[in-house]
């Protein structure tokens, strides 16, 4: 009997749960290319390193061959208006807004660079291929040097 | 995590995925060796990294620039995402006209003025930040995620080639970032020169049949632009400077 009333709580406790989070949690726009090898919990907590990291030996040391460009960020996290144009920043439901602002985070970025791609540039994401188990290891064992 | 030291790129695996495929410019030979068999080649004319052995510059022949032609400009406005708006104190100065008149032969001339990249660039210098650089390469550039925008580079230019962002600007080109609160200048199409092209201005002088611009490497002896500024005279603006710059004109 104990256990039954057990296992009812932790069912209302999960329903409550997942109705929470519809209402709470931020709802993030799913990107266009293909997902990214480190995992997204990992992107989460790092891609701002990431992108400072690569900026730097790009524009520092001309390294064009870099993996984190703001540039791909915002065409392959592009969001679409009503019009079939990628919105920019300005706008509800830009990709970097949903999360920046459930966190309470300014973003500096788009002060300079734009929160758009160039056209053509999603259209040309989304015919690369997925990154390979190997390409994934092959980074997180660079990563972790 | 602990994220490499900006030192150790070398460290880092070598491996070929989808951006690094995807990178402007990377050329793909492929050769058929046997049905079903066959050899890639990645890269091409795009290099790793800027090339410390090379010094880009400019040749710019005054004899054939026209005075009624604004192509560099409009191909700089273009490709960099600058404009001006009628406010000459202000506005962007990437790259003008300067018309110079002798005062006793009254002979008229016509020419460019950009960043004159120099080999010690009083910009450089000066900045209290470090924003302000130069590449091994020899380009001149300005690290806009650190300037804080106090213009001292400006003061210290002799060429006035800099210029201050008053306005929020939106819509900007990916490859020539710009914002408010920061300084700016000819990046000698820096995202170009990376995948093996020319600045814009250069091919844009071209294009007219002008052909008064020339880019190239001025330490590769066999370059053209070398080549012309070993066999013709030629000379800095502002000498006087020492500063040396890349940028270098004749018949001036």
């Amino acid at each position: 009997m104990m256990r039954l009333v057990a296992t009812l709580l932790v069912l209302i406790g999960l329903s409550a749960g997942a109705g929470m989070a519809e209402t709470i949690y931020p709802d993030i726009p799913k990107a266009v290319g293909a997902p990214h090898p480190e995992g997204n919990a990992y992107m989460r907590i790092n891609h701002m390193r990431l992108m400072r990291h690569d900026r730097d030996l790009t524009m520092r040391e001309g390294d064009r061959s870099i993996k984190y460009s703001i540039k791909e960020c915002v065409a392959c996290h592009a969001v679409m208006g009503p019009d079939a144009l990628p919105i920019s920043v300005k706008e509800e439901g830009h990709f970097c807004r949903a999360c920046h602002e459930y966190a309470a985070v300014k973003i500096d970025c788009f002060q300079c660079h734009n929160s758009k791609p160039e056209e053509g540039f999603v259209d040309l994401l989304k015919q690369m291929p997925p990154a390979t188990d190997d390409e994934i290891q092959a980074y997180l064992d660079g990563m972790s040097q | 995590m602990k994220l490499p030291a900006l030192n150790n790129k070398s460290e880092r695996p070598a491996e070929l995925n989808r951006r690094e495929f995807f990178k402007s410019g990377a050329a793909v030979a492929s050769v058929t060796l046997a049905p079903g068999v066959t050899l890639m080649a990645f890269g091409g004319e795009a290099s790793a990294n800027a090339d410390p052995g090379k010094r880009w510059g400019m040749l710019i022949d005054v004899n054939k620039c026209s005075t009624d032609c604004n192509a560099c400009v409009k191909a700089c406005s273009d490709e960099n995402g600058w404009k001006l708006d009628g406010h000459p104190e202000t506005d962007a100065q990437w790259i003008r006209k300067v018309d110079l008149k002798h005062k006793t032969t009254g002979r008229e001339a016509s020419l460019p003025m950009m960043c004159q990249h120099c080999e010690t660039p009083p910009c450089v210098d000066v900045c209290p930040t470090g924003a302000s650089f130069k590449r091994v390469d020899g380009i001149v550039l300005v690290d806009k995620h650190i300037c804080i925008g106090c213009r001292y580079c400006m003061m210290a230019c002799p060429f006035k080639a800099r210029s201050f962002v008053h306005e929020e600007i939106e819509d900007q080109k990916s490859n020539a970032p710009r914002g408010k609160g920061t300084v700016e200048s000819c990046t000698l199409c820096v995202h170009r020169v990376d995948a093996g092209g020319i600045p814009a201005c250069v091919e844009s002088c071209s294009a007219t049949g002008h052909g008064a611009m020339m880019f190239g490497d001025l330490n590769d002896p066999n370059s053209e632009i070398a080549q012309a500024l070993k066999n013709y005279p030629s000379m800095g603006l502002r000498d006087d400077l020492r500063v040396n710059p890349g940028v270098r004109y004749t018949n001036l």
